[in-house]
């Protein structure tokens, strides 16, 4: 029966929010679909974008600005890849060393949960450093294209301290985050779940943040898939979209929890204790070595109103991170590029009317989504929406 | 020209210095997986590097292909765009290189053209080796159960294997599997 099935090969790093795609695979929606789903466990994103451009890959759990970023690449017009699909919002949190967080705590007025605070007792703690000819402070995070990166940025400019001058900015992989903090190597960094609470147990750090603190929907990975191949797989691809669509709003289900922490868990998925994984979809982290806990609804957003279909919006604020940022040239063809990475279309075209979330407070069977700031434009679309 | 060698088995790692040093005179420098990985890009300063895929620090590396400002002379991905296939072949042997921006391309090919083939043939002497070793302890097994049956049932040797032999063909068993079924039934009934 194995043989009737389309073999779809697929890439995905053990995270949390490589939740639809791995319940895609092992819980029997991809097969429902007629896909045999194969997934690889990869240890970098740099693995994983070049197995994709290479078609070693179909598809793969991608960070949604690397996505962006490869079709903007001018050098490799044939890596282009498109996100018919987002894998969830949020997940990440920022993590700060023992002594950092003391300091903070001393320089801080204010509440230290609060965001704008922290980051003017950082400021001053990097002023203080600077007059006392200490180090500047080192920060990590896990890739230079992700939001981790830009959350960081984001979090550090909004109290005037400018990333690229006032500290050092390090990318280096979750697994060796703790180990770093633990050596002093760094004094704090954002990163995805479950490192941020191994680093709190292991290296006695403190969750400072989580990144929904800072912003409050972030984009964060994406299915992503070769240009060229959801040309030629188009099919197949709906088959993809779908599987996954429904995964997620399987795991959505709280009947479904045990079951979904037990597909998780597994040596050859995310291989993390079943209990690590329960607390992070309750979005319930352990924030300090003392075992003090934090809970937050909206931790992790897997599947809900406008998480798994792509947003045009989330594509162009990655974009303008990343002319803040200095990675890509602003320009009209590029802001355009970067959009057309997110293909809402063909997310919409994969579901059926039962799968859709009503997006824009509507939900019709067909036409354009209604935009109330643009009754013009919506009528218009009705218009020139061709007659099957 | 300066070559580094990431790789977290320093043997692999060796083996390819030395074939790299044999053929053409490079530079060759070997770090296991990098501790600072940057701090030691800037005092190596290779103009190519070699890199285990298995290594998450392939994504440390890629600081270096945007930051241009952090650093002189920026390392870039290795590809040749009118040969995939020489990428294919890298990455299924479980290799990826960065070159300096500007090197010629074709320079590098050899390089790569090496550490691909020793990382092959890292891999089959390795598979080889744990094959040996299965095949050393199954036997120790099956002349466990051997002797067992052989007491048991007071069979030869040649009786007790060819029992155990019929029995793996009936259940479409290997011998070493019905040889651990004996094995664990002696123990369960001591």
């Amino acid at each position: 029966m194995n043989g009737d099935l389309t073999p779809v090969r697929a890439g995905f790093i053990p995270l949390i929010d490589a939740a639809a795609l791995i319940v895609a695979a092992d819980r029997g929606f991809a097969a429902e679909e007629g896909l045999r789903l194969e997934l690889t466990r990869e240890v970098s994103w740099a693995n994983i974008r070049d197995r994709l451009a290479l078609g070693q890959f179909d598809a793969a759990h991608m960070l949604a600005p690397l996505a962006i970023a490869a079709a903007l690449d001018r050098d490799r017009p044939d890596a282009a890849m498109l996100a018919p699909m987002a894998l969830g919002l949020n997940g990440n949190a920022i993590v700060v060393s023992a002594a950092l967080h003391a300091d903070l705590g001393d320089t801080a007025s204010g509440d230290l949960s609060d965001p704008k605070v922290t980051g003017v007792a950082l400021s001053k703690v990097i002023a203080s450093r600077r007059k006392h000819g200490a180090e500047p402070l080192v920060f990590g995070m896990v890739f230079p294209f992700s939001s981790h990166n830009y959350q960081l940025r984001y979090w550090m400019a909004e109290a005037g301290i400018d990333p690229d001058r006032d500290l050092r900015l390090v990318v280096l992989p979750p697994p060796y985050m703790a180990d770093a903090l633990a050596k002093g190597q760094l004094d704090g960094f954002c990163v995805g779940a479950p490192w941020a609470s191994i680093a709190v147990t292991e290296a006695r750090g403190r969750i400072l943040h989580f990144g929904v603190d800072l912003i409050a929907r972030c984009p964060e990975k994406v299915l992503a898939v070769r240009s060229r191949w959801a040309a030629d797989n188009a099919r197949t691809l709906q088959r993809l979209v779908r599987a996954c669509a429904r995964a997620a709003a399987w795991c959505a289900v709280k009947e479904h929890r045990a079951e979904l922490v037990e597909i998780l868990a597994a040596p050859q998925r995310l291989s993390v204790a079943p209990d690590t994984i329960g607390a992070l979809l309750d979005g319930r982290l352990v924030v300090a070595p003392d075992g003090a806990t934090r809970t937050h609804g909206q931790f992790f957003i897997l599947d809900g109103a406008g998480s798994l279909r792509p947003d045009r919006r989330h594509a162009l604020w990655l974009y303008a991170q990343m002319v803040r940022w200095d990675q890509v040239e602003r320009s009209a063809t590029a802001a355009a590029a970067a959009a057309t990475v997110y293909r809402a279309d063909l997310f919409d075209a994969a579901l059926t009317m039962q799968d859709r979330v009503a997006e824009d407070g509507i939900g019709a069977f067909s036409g354009p989504a209604f935009d109330p700031n643009d009754i013009g434009g919506y009528l218009a679309a009705l218009k020139a929406e061709p007659v099957a | 020209m300066r070559i580094l060698v990431v790789d977290h088995n320093p043997e692999r790692a060796s083996v390819v210095r030395q074939a790299l040093v044999d053929i053409g005179g490079y530079m060759v420098e070997v770090a296991p997986k990098a501790g600072d990985l940057l701090a030691l890009l800037r005092t190596a300063q290779p103009d190519v590097l070699i890199v285990d895929l298995d290594l998450p620090d392939r994504d440390t590396i890629e600081q270096l292909r945007i930051a241009t400002k952090e650093r002189p002379r920026p390392i870039v991905m290795f590809v040749d765009q009118s040969d995939n296939s020489m990428m294919h072949a890298a990455i299924e042997a479980g290799v990826s290189a960065y070159v300096v921006d500007g090197l010629n391309a074709g320079r590098v090919r050899p390089i790569l053209d090496v550490a691909i083939a020793r990382f092959k043939a890292f891999d089959a002497l390795r598979q080889e080796l744990d094959q040996t070793k299965n095949q050393l302890v199954e036997r120790k097994l099956i002349d466990r159960a051997k002797g067992i049956l052989m007491r048991a049932k007071g069979l030869t040797e040649e009786e007790a294997y060819d029992r155990m032999r019929k029995t793996a063909m009936k259940e479409q068993k290997k011998v070493v599997e019905i040889a651990q079924s004996i094995l664990t039934a002696a123990e369960m009934l001591r």
